[in-house]
């Protein structure tokens, strides 16, 4: 046993339940009498809904019930925007069911109910709907001269323009010795949790209380929404989230399905039961990139940067979800990475098309700016002759000048601010660990045929923060047992085991007399949610205040137990302690056994418990470097990785075991991006990618060696724990080590995603002599 | 993603599954591995109203050496049973190299010879592989057997000769010629995806060139595709550097593929020459060591 739980290789709680398929997710909720809905959504990206004919559909044996918009009514509602709420964006929101016109294939147009999915999916076959298609539009470009419009009536496809500026760009710009200016894309594609979305709603007419599972990611978020939606107090809906098989920023987001699946409960009186199938998922579910960046870079001679510039478009798609402008605003909010880039100007661009909205996928915007800035500084380094480690060691934040503000990057009233770091001892570290002077030897065609290159991306990135607090609440029971309830949720990262291990250490007990429940409004009223790798920084530090609060509570009542003053004792391994004296060790399940039998008035109440809520607005910033070496096939285009590494310093690890697993699992999902996936849409804006025979995912069979080094060197001043996040450290630097490391290997210029084969072949055959 | 209705036979013998075959015409289909009817079924992409389901008819899997040296491959034979087949490499190691190509081993375990054959994708191994190889298939129907050829199967994209009230029975492949210079290549996004572009070929030799070959691509257009003119240049030639690079050229001219979302038709193009030649130095370099009977 460590000295402390913090900081052990400890293995998950979860995972038996999660390895073995022993978990209860939502599709495992089965319910007396319980119905079950399929949506039928547009197979138009845009089109005027004339009329929609459900008579054949409802006469369907087994079926239930068939609605509509009509149905809904007066209870209308749109999806709301929660973040980044760029003005003009509210006037580009999703209803729950289309109004009058259908904006992206997969938009939901009614609802079918019935005793099987089976006969559910038969009767949205029955269903008619009599389309009027207009034009659509599918390009940012296009959709910027307003010929065809998204929403008609709004005038424009422009929903929102936010505008970051520090220093003054325009001015170094002037006196630079060096400009450069490139435009970048990053493609879209999104995440694809195991486990696709599902919802069990159940109004219990009786009560009139609402219960729905399969919440996750934000619940009491979802539950404000939906409550107000059905006009239900808070405290009458339910929201659990049962086991979770992954998010990655998409699952548990408020979509339509959110309204539609409990507006059905009420309505019908009856359990209803919707799971997400993965074309539904691809196809409705938020996607997320797609941002396209003319980046402009200004620098000295010897490499000194000195401004940079920004256009940044994000492709919104038809609607504004949840994150509002938050992928394209990120992109902007951290583009000048790591580095000392005193004048920085940007503007971004909200843009919408006829495709499925746009939201977070871990990383979200700063996975691409990565990719913009690290590409651009490789050219600059091949254009101004200089090694390029040197020129990104050269300009590096140091110590010394941390905490470092860079200034007002995002649409909020706190500015960015780089909190703690030793950026060229990770810089240092990670070359050292890839022994990268020694790879420098094999760049270009080798002997076994293909071209060889490395890649380097360094990378900073926001944790925690966001949204201000998490709360936690901590009760002693039978024998010492701790139960600790969490406000937030669990998307499968480990919560269980992490927050177990925060808890035994701050309150003095073993590990094994704690059990962590989370998950569920009725746990606590308010909540935030699990995303920006929050959770421990959050959640996190929300136990400790509450364990700290609950051992002073434990003491005092053992003081009182044992007729001494409290400042003489301490908790150690589940034993209340006087350490420099005789006196023996009193058990904590003794002293709740005595509380709970023979307590008198006087000595008080049998309640040990304590809440306590962690409260910042403070943002943490992780950082670290990816390498890759990859070998490039000239003649097919194939992309080989041959060895990755992933450096990050999380100011100090919980558990070292789970930061690998986030960090790895990370890169994989990075790789695949960058290499793999594409939403693609073809002709009349039909999505092309709606399996996964198309849309292609890393599978066990395509991972490369990966590599990682976690580093404790900077914990956060601003957190009891001195703990950051390290749920997305492992991609942000995929995009931008990758492009690297392919135009090195090839003498090309990587401007755009995905490494597919026929693009690096036409790269190739571009460069003039493949 | 749930199929429309259907109803559902599962015969235990042939007779009565061609008769339930010949009683619902084109409403039937025939269930084998399920591996890409099912998805398609499920996505209501295929709407059979009657699923005849052959996993319980009994004959219709199994290796057998047929009488001249070649192999009779019952229809229902699972792809993981030709590849585990300790045998087949010796008796046909071309088709032996092609198998484990397939999918992951997940979907060889349930997938059928015949299943693959008949679903015709453009982009299948089994398919171009028995066209380059000359093999037979025997089609049974209640008015009794046909025999087609795997050249003549296979008639455009998803397209082949089968009728509505036949099953393939059996795949009939020649016996593997002494000597005989192979190879199988292929490009795919991911291990075990269908290839973007592949090359199934043979050449016999008469000492140092070249007496007959076969070269078929796949993932190239609506069928396997066999480029005779480039079979026409390797004959009579030495598989030097200087033909290689010809059939390649020839190849990547011969070829009209389309484009798709993985790749474009000038990537198969130039990829289906590159293969070919890779493909072709391969067969050479491996010689005739460990080339069967
Ligand atoms: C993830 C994945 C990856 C794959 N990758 C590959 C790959 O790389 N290469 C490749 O070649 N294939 C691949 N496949 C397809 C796989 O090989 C299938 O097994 C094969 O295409 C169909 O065989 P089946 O036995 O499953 O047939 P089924 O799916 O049952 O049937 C397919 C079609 O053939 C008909 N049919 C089947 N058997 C007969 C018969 N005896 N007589 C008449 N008609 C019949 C059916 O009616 C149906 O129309 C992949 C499949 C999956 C799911």
């Amino acid at each position: 046993m460590a000295e402390t739980y913090i900081g052990a290789p400890i293995k998950r709680r979860e995972d038996v339940r999660f390895i073995t398929g022993t978990g209860t997710y939502v599709d495992d909720i089965k319910l007396p009498h319980m119905v079950h809905a399929a949506i039928l959504r547009s197979p138009h990206a845009h089109a005027r809904i004339r009329d929609i004919d459900t008579s054949r559909a409802e006469a369907l044996p087994g079926v239930v019930s068939v609605f509509t918009l009509k149905d809904i009514g007066e209870l209308d509602a749109t999806v709301p925007i929660r973040m980044y709420k760029i003005p003009g964006l509210d006037k580009y929101l999703q209803p729950s069911l289309a109004r009058d016109e259908v904006r992206y294939v997969g938009e939901p147009v009614a609802v079918a109910v019935a005793e099987s999915r089976y006969l559910a999916e038969d009767a949205l076959d029955a269903i008619d709907v009599d389309y009027e298609v207009l034009q659509e539009v599918m390009d940012v470009r296009e959709a910027m001269e307003d010929k065809v419009l998204v929403h008609e009536h709004n005038g424009t496809n422009l929903a929102g323009v936010h505008h970051v500026s520090i220093g003054d760009a325009d001015k170094a710009f002037a006196e630079a010795d060096y400009t450069r200016r490139e435009e970048f894309r990053v493609h879209r594609f999104t995440g694809n949790p195991m486990e696709t979305r599902g919802i069990v709603a159940h109004f219990d007419r009786g009560k009139g209380e609402l219960r729905v599972y399969g919440a996750t990611k934000l619940p009491h978020l979802n539950r404000q929404t939906i409550a107000a939606f059905l006009q239900l107090p808070e405290h009458k809906c339910h929201f659990e989230e049962n086991d979770v098989g992954g998010g990655f920023g998409i699952r548990g987001e408020l979509y339509p399905e959110d309204f539609l699946i409990p507006f059905a409960s009420v309505r019908l009186g009856l359990p209803v039961k919707w799971i997400e199938d993965r074309r539904e998922h691809l196809l409705a579910a938020n996607h997320s990139r797609q941002v396209t960046c003319e980046l402009e870079i200004a620098a000295r001679k010897d490499g000194t940067l000195l401004a940079i510039r920004a256009q940044i478009y994000g492709d919104m798609g038809a609607y504004v979800r949840t994150h509002g402008g938050l992928v394209p605003c990120s992109t902007g909010a951290l583009l000048t990475g790591p580095y000392r880039i005193p004048n920085y100007q940007a503007k971004i661009h909200c843009v919408m098309t006829n495709k499925t909205g746009l939201g977070t996928l871990r990383a979200p915007g700063r996975v691409e700016s990565c990719f913009y800035r690290e590409r651009m500084l490789d050219m600059m380094a091949r254009d101004l002759d200089l090694d390029p480690v040197e020129l990104r060691r050269k300009n590096l934040v140091t110590p010394e000048e941390i905490p470092y503000e860079i200034g007002f990057t995002r649409p909020s009233a706190h500015p960015t601010i780089l909190d703690s770091g030793d950026y060229a001892s990770a810089l240092r570290q990670a070359l050292e660990r890839f022994e990268y002077d020694e790879m420098k030897g094999i760049r270009g065609l080798q002997e076994d045929g293909r071209y060889h290159g490395v890649g380097l991306s360094y990378f900073v990135k926001n944790t925690g923060g966001l949204e201000p607090y998490e709360g936690a609440r901590m009760v002693v029971g039978e024998g010492g047992g701790v139960s600790v309830f969490l406000s937030i949720a669990q998307l499968g990262q480990g919560h269980e085991t992490a927050m177990a291990q925060i808890c035994a250490d701050a309150l003095g007990v073993t590990m094994d007399a704690i059990s962590v429940f989370h998950g569920n409004t009725d746990l606590s009223p308010f909540g935030w949610g699990t995303f920006a790798s929050r959770g421990t920084v959050m959640a996190g530090n929300a136990v400790h205040l509450t364990a700290l609060q609950l051992k002073d509570k434990i003491l005092e009542a053992a003081a009182r137990h044992l007729d001494v003053d409290a400042s003489g004792l301490t908790l150690e391994d589940g034993n209340i302690v006087q350490p420099g004296t005789e006196a023996p060790a009193l058990p904590l399940g003794e002293l709740v056994a005595h509380m709970r039998e023979s307590i008198t008035p006087e000595q008080g109440v049998p309640e040990l418990e304590a809440t306590a809520y962690y409260n910042s607005n403070n943002i943490t910033h992780t950082y670290g470097v990816h390498l890759a070496h990859v070998a490039v096939d000239p003649e097919t285009g194939v992309l080989e990785v041959l060895k990755y590494l992933v450096v990050e310093d999380v100011g100090r690890v919980v558990n070292p075991l789970m930061v690998r697993g986030q960090t790895v699992g990370a890169a994989v999902q990075g790789i695949g991006g960058v290499v793999l996936e594409e939403l693609v849409y073809g002709e009349s804006g039909q999505l092309l990618t709606t399996t996964f025979l198309d849309y292609l995912l890393p599978t066990s069979t395509d991972v490369p060696p990966i590599d990682d080094l976690v580093l404790e060197e900077a914990p956060s001043p601003y957190n009891p724990l001195g703990v950051k996040g390290a749920g997305e450290g492992g991609i942000v630097g995929t995009a931008g080590a990758l492009g690297n490391a392919v135009s090195n290997a090839l003498g090309i210029e990587v401007k755009d995603l995905p490494l597919s084969p026929d693009r690096v072949r036409a790269w190739i055959r571009a460069r003039g002599d493949g | 993603m749930k199929p429309a209705p259907f109803e559902y036979y599962c015969p235990e013998t042939l007779d009565e599954a061609v008769s339930l075959l010949e009683q619902h015409g084109d409403d039937g289909k025939v269930l084998a591995g399920g591996q890409s009817f099912m998805p398609l079924m499920s996505l209501r992409l295929a709407r059979p109203s009657v699923i005849v389901d052959l996993n319980r008819v009994s004959g219709l899997d199994g290796i057998a050496a047929n009488g001249d040296g070649g192999l009779a491959i019952g229809a229902l034979t699972r792809q993981r049973a030709l590849e585990r087949d300790a045998e087949l490499p010796a008796r046909n190691p071309l088709l032996a190299a092609a198998v484990p190509l397939i999918g992951h081993f997940q979907i060889r375990n349930r997938g059928t010879v015949g299943g693959s054959l008949v679903h015709a994708d453009p982009a299948a191994e089994l398919p171009a592989v028995t066209v380059a190889l000359g093999a037979d298939f025997v089609l049974t129907s209640a008015g009794g057997e046909r025999v087609v050829s795997a050249a003549d199967f296979y008639l455009g994209y998803m397209a082949t000769a089968i009728e509505a009230n036949e099953v393939l029975t059996e795949i009939r492949v020649p016996a593997w010629k002494a000597g005989r210079l192979w190879a199988i290549d292929e490009v795919s996004r991911r291990k075990g995806d269908f290839a973007m572009v592949g090359v199934a070929l043979w050449a016999d030799m008469d000492g140092a060139n070249c007496a007959d070959a076969c070269i078929t691509l796949f993932g190239v257009g609506g069928e396997p595709v066999r480029v005779e003119k480039a079979e026409q240049r390797l004959k009579g030639a030495a598989l030097d550097d200087a033909t290689l690079k010809e059939v390649e050229r020839i190849v990547s001219e011969e070829l009209e593929p389309d484009s798709d979302i993985h790749a474009s038709a000038l990537y198969r193009r130039e990829v289906g020459g590159v293969l070919t030649r890779r493909a072709l130095r391969a067969a050479a370099e491996r010689g005739t060591e460990g080339n069967g009977a």
